[in-house]
């Protein structure tokens, strides 16, 4: 319920429990953190599968063998520097600073879309010298486990598109700027979720 | 143009399956046509398909979950009378094509299609009236999350008719499940529908957690939420960690099945055995996610009708709490066999017996709670106490499965089945039915037959007993689940009791029907006027039946557990202090069934490799999905003078009944 019930107090003496129900920002941004948990579960058993058939190769190609660890550190630091931006911009939209927000918005935009293509090259590149997802166990749980934090990232490209246009028809109205802050949590999560990805699958390939 | 759909994909030549398509086809014909016919068709739109209220929402589900038990009991009574026949040389009637597909449909649906919308459907409708709150956290989301649970029915049903369901059991183990052994769209068909009833749950998880721990009302904190409550809380986290798992698990079949991916298949290095370590990890959660809120359903049961608090509050707690933490440690005991090796085997078996720990301490504390009580017999009672005793035989057999030496005996045999038809009958069914009597005069206003109720208690217990416990023998004796038919005929008289047994629980769904329909035209006898037919000792019971789409005209304030037995107490239950203000409730949204209606057109076409029509669907979704976020107008205001209007009614009616001199 969004509406605020006048026969509610909200007194500071009491313990937070037991103080009624949260305001919608507060129940709106839990929520979304319990989705976010739920993601990383969702990684968490492609990176449990990952690990136990990152050896199976069928005598195809090695993690060793196939992984340009320069050109993914610079694809890391895209992201994290995109995860930076999307800060600056989040702080911005706390403020309502309209010109601050899509300036870093719009830098977080373009970082992300470097990283979602430098990705993509990786993944052309692999499939174009014979070692497509199909070639062994290996190779399928690599791809499924990139991929899906790349299609995270792409879709959060698309929410942010959605989210400039939304601030820029409706304003810093509550609900847009609540969105803002879950696309926030969002991006920042996939972060934390690409430090996994850059530290098991790149920097464990040996 | 249409993928690999033709008109082969329907089974002209089956006449059983175009026998009952035909059946289901008028009776759905019938029913819609009756609908228009009552001009019905306006009052359905507005007032339930489009409802975000909470507890439509909820009866939606129970809806949803006795329609597919139908479904369900449909494919267990096949498989019973063809085992009941298919002795020595008879091969029965069902060819073993055809009973695969019954055995897998009969196990994914009574899982996902008839317990989840069961359990879901009774959380939804009694967490926020005994939270004291208006509504969910995300109303709106709770409604997409039921549409979706009924798309993924649509699904399962479609496959009934057009092409084929699995045949690989209901985990759908690979390599079977793979498209090398499984060609056919059978699996792809259970993939589809449960990957959307799936996110459906995940998502009515999500929002039931919120809605716990950040919507109570004043003054209920952790240690004065009612008991039903923390059990839906560990379910709801429960969902929230397991479920996304078994959405990557399907991701990576489907991945394997549709470009040729290597996760789960013989070749390339996949390896199978990663799938069924992964299923149970959401499998065995799973069973806490049902079985937890039907002990909380026991609980507030048999507090209300011995009049007395719970014993045993906090141990309670504990013991809800411990399991849903132990839930997640226990998965490898589906699969001893593996091979994983004694000090594994061992590990898991130990961590099983464990969990029969806070099982026990629950079991005593219904006990104590009972003990010295004054214990009216009523319905939901009578399903509390057979619960009590099945539950118990079903734990031990479950104790003695978990010594892997054991297991290794009873793998995979129809004791295995016994053993868990014995927790799931006797724990979620008969919680689900204490549920469904207990809160439906909350419901619709009146209570269900009491007679008839109690019909329909002694026809599952006894149903359960003959169907399950010759099943313990059998699988002793060596039958093996999934078996279509067997050559030594010693087994038939005990196959012959368990069909009796299914009989009987038939005749028990049958007068679910009756009771239903008998309660409705008697509706006037059982009316509740007071809100409180029970006596009951929680919130739900202090706004009026059916509650107002705002539950509560007051917030009440909470100072203890068992609240409304304190209000009560102190009499000050129905003091209507500040005069009604301005209600706000959310607006009702076409945007579930509009979801759901897409995601039936993505799921379908996926299934049948239709390619345009899945991205057809994909669009349509997320035009949806745009346009309702452009919108700004999400509650309506309801005037203070309807909301004193309704409040007055209920006083008057309440009055009324009290003078009466109610029980």
């Amino acid at each position: 319920m969004s509406a605020a019930d006048p026969a509610l107090p909200t007194e500071i003496g009491i313990p937070l429990s037991l103080r009624g129900a949260a305001t919608i920002r507060v129940v709106a941004g839990f929520g979304f953190w319990l989705f976010l948990l739920s993601d990383i579960i969702l990684f968490a058993a492609l990176f449990a599968t990952y690990s136990v058939l990152s050896s199976s190769t069928a005598g195809g190609p090695t993690a060793a063998e196939l992984f340009d660890k320069k050109h993914v550190f610079l694809e890391t630091m895209c992201l994290l520097a995109s995860s930076v931006t999307c800060g600056f911009g989040s702080l911005a939209v706390q403020r309502t600073d309209a010109r601050a927000m899509y300036l870093w918005m719009a830098t977080t935009f373009v970082l992300g879309v470097c990283f979602v293509a430098m990705e993509g090259r990786e993944f052309a590149g692999m499939v174009a010298s014979g070692a497509g997802p199909s070639h062994s166990a290996f190779l399928s749980a690599f791809f499924t486990l990139v991929g899906t934090h790349g299609l995270h990232v792409s879709l959060g490209l698309v929410w942010l598109v959605i989210m400039l246009l939304q601030a820029t028809t409706l304003g810093f109205q509550p609900m847009v700027s609540r969105r803002f802050f879950s696309f926030g949590l969002f991006w920042h999560a996939l972060d934390i979720v690409w430090i996994g990805v850059f530290t098991i699958v790149y920097l464990g390939a040996r | 143009m249409f993928g690999r759909l033709s008109w082969a994909a329907i089974p002209f030549d089956q006449p059983i399956i175009m026998g009952t398509g035909a059946v289901l086809g008028m009776v759905l014909f019938t029913v819609l046509l009756l609908i228009g016919r009552k001009g019905a068709w306006p009052y359905l739109w507005r007032e339930w398909i489009t409802s975000v209220d909470h507890k439509r929402i909820g009866v939606m589900y129970m809806i949803l979950g006795l329609v597919m038990l139908i479904r369900g009991f449909s494919d267990a009574i096949m498989m019973r009378t063809q085992l009941a026949i298919a002795a020595g040389h008879a091969k029965g009637y069902l060819p073993p094509e055809h009973y695969d597909q019954v055995f897998t449909a009969h196990g994914t649906i009574m899982i996902f299609f008839v317990a989840m919308p069961f359990v879901v459907g009774l959380m939804n409708f009694a967490v926020p009236l005994q939270l004291g709150v208006r509504d969910v956290a995300f109303p709106k989301l709770n409604s997409v999350s039921f549409w979706l649970t009924a798309s993924g029915v649509l699904l399962v049903n479609l496959s009934l008719f057009v092409g084929e369901f699995a045949r690989t059991g209901w985990l759908a183990y690979p390599p079977l499940s793979e498209l090398a052994y499984s060609p056919g769209v059978g699996v792809d068909y259970y993939l589809w529908s449960l990957q959307l009833s799936g996110v459906g749950t995940l998502l009515a998880g999500i929002n039931l957690t919120t809605t716990i721990l950040k919507m109570r009302a004043p003054g209920m904190g952790y240690s004065r939420m009612p008991i039903f409550c923390w059990t839906a809380l560990a379910s709801n986290l429960l969902i929230v960690a397991a479920f996304p798992v078994l959405t990557a698990t399907f991701a990576m079949l489907l991945l394997d099945r549709y470009c040729d991916f290597h996760f789960f298949t013989n070749e390339l290095g996949g390896n199978p055995m990663m799938y069924i370590n992964l299923i149970w990890i959401w499998g065995h959660p799973e069973v806490y996610i049902l079985i937890l809120p039907a002990f909380g359903v026991f609980s507030e049961v048999v507090a209300t009708f011995s009049g007395k608090p719970l014993f045993g509050y906090r141990s309670m707690v504990l013991a809800t709490m411990a399991i849903c933490i132990l839930s997640f440690m226990v998965w490898l005991h589906h699969f001893f066999t593996m091979g994983a090796g004694a000090d594994v085997n061992g590990f898991f078996g130990i961590m099983t017996m464990i969990i029969a720990v806070p099982t026990g301490v629950k079991v005593f504390n219904w006990l104590f709670t009972l003990y010295g009580g004054r214990i009216q017999y009523t319905v939901p009672i009578y399903w509390t106490i057979g619960f009590i005793i099945t539950f118990v035989i079903g734990g031990m057999t479950g104790v003695l499965m978990a010594i892997p030496p054991a297991d290794f005996v009873l793998h995979n045999s129809l004791f295995l089945i016994a053993h868990f038809h014995n927790v799931a009958i006797g724990g979620v069914v008969f919680g689900a039915m204490a549920g469904y009597t207990y809160w439906f005069p909350k419901a619709f206003g009146f209570k269900l037959n009491e007679r008839l109720g109690k019909a329909i208690f002694w026809c599952w217990f006894i149903g359960f007993y003959l169907a399950f416990m010759p099943l313990y023998a059998l699988g002793l004796m060596g039958a093996t689940r999934r078996m279509q038919h067997y050559p030594d005929t010693h087994w038939q008289p005990l196959m012959l009791v368990a069909l009796a047994g299914a009989v009987v629980i038939l005749l028990g769904i049958v007068l679910t029907a009756v009771q239903l329909a008998v309660s409705i035209r008697q509706r006037h006898v059982e009316r509740d006027c007071s809100g409180d037919p029970w006596n009951g000792r929680t919130l739900e019971w202090s706004v009026p039946s059916p509650p107002p789409p705002w539950n509560f005209t007051h917030i009440p304030d909470v100072q203890r557990t068992d609240a409304y037995w304190q209000m009560k107490k102190e009499g000050n239950a129905a003091t209507a202090s500040a005069g009604p203000f301005d209600m706000y409730v959310p607006r009702n949204s076409p945007v579930g069934i509009l979801l759901a209606f897409f995601a039936v057109i993505s799921g379908f076409a996926l299934i049948w490799r239709i390619d345009w029509l899945a991205a057809l669907g994909l669009v349509g979704a997320v035009v949806v999905v745009l346009r309702e976020a452009w919108k700004t107008d999400l509650e309506i205001c309801v005037p203070a003078e309807r909301v004193a209007a309704f409040a007055h009614s209920h006083d008057v009616a309440a009055r009324a009944s009290v003078d009466g001199g109610r029980s």
